[in-house]
């Protein structure tokens, strides 16, 4: 079962997630500090974000992730300090 | 000469870019340059606002330039992006590449926007007289074009 989110200050366990354009737009956040779970990978963390912002499942089938500024799979491992990305299809230019 | 990769809320200067690759060892020099249009899918835009993962996008692009460098061996070439809010009609992304012969500039010029548009975590909003819409149906990081 997905464990609950938790915000919280100590960097030693936990990471950082951005969100951007329409992701930002549809949960009102930029930015959330998040505990990691034993095992984490980019995919369970999304998991729990996206059990707490339903809103997000619009979006979810094109949605792409990087960790410190690369873009990766779910089944990425997190390390404490890791910057986590998630990335609405793009439309620069 | 080099490369010059740069995300910028102020409008973009074409000499900025132009006059980075210049170089007499440059025969060829072709320039991109991409604005912002007045109407898409028939409705009239009235501006449009640029988001981006700064840190991201800059990485993105430097990966740009060292493909085009790899595969077309071309070592000048400028890529700015604006973000932010930006009028109709005034650039809102610019490539450059210069090389000695043309082939190699045109390619490189074409493949540096198409990939740029593809992997590079920049978001557009048109705004509209009645609403606003976030632009994008290509997942990112998936190049159409390489």
């Amino acid at each position: 079962m997905a464990s609950p989110i938790h915000s919280t200050n100590n960097q030693a366990e936990s990471v950082v997630v951005q969100l951007f354009a329409k992701a930002a737009e549809l949960t009102g956040t930029r930015q959330m500090t998040l505990h990691l779970s034993d095992e984490e990978t980019v995919g369970t963390l999304f998991r729990r974000i996206a059990i707490k912002h339903p809103e997000l499942g619009e979006l979810k089938a094109s949605l792409r992730f990087a960790v410190n500024h690369e873009f990766c799979d779910d089944t990425r491992r997190l390390n404490a300090g890791d910057e986590i990305a998630v990335i609405p299809p793009v439309s620069g230019g | 000469m080099g490369r010059l990769i740069k995300i910028t809320d102020e409008p973009i200067s074409i000499d900025e870019g132009v006059q980075h690759v210049e170089s007499h060892l440059n025969g060829g020099l072709v320039t991109f340059t991409g604005s912002t249009r007045s109407s898409t899918r028939s409705k009239s835009v009235k501006y449009l606002f640029y988001e981006a993962y700064v840190p991201m996008a800059r990485s993105e692009m430097a990966k740009i330039a060292d493909s085009v460098a790899e595969t077309f061996g071309v070592q000048d070439i400028a890529m700015i992006h604006r973000i932010g809010k930006v009028p109709i009609g005034e650039t809102s992304v610019l490539v450059a590449a210069a090389a000695p012969h043309r082939a190699e500039a045109f390619k490189a010029c074409r493949y540096a926007i198409d990939t740029l548009k593809d992997t590079v975590p920049i978001w557009k909003k048109e705004f509209f007289e009645d609403g606003e819409v976030w632009v994008g149906e290509t997942p990112a990081g998936k190049p159409k074009h390489a």
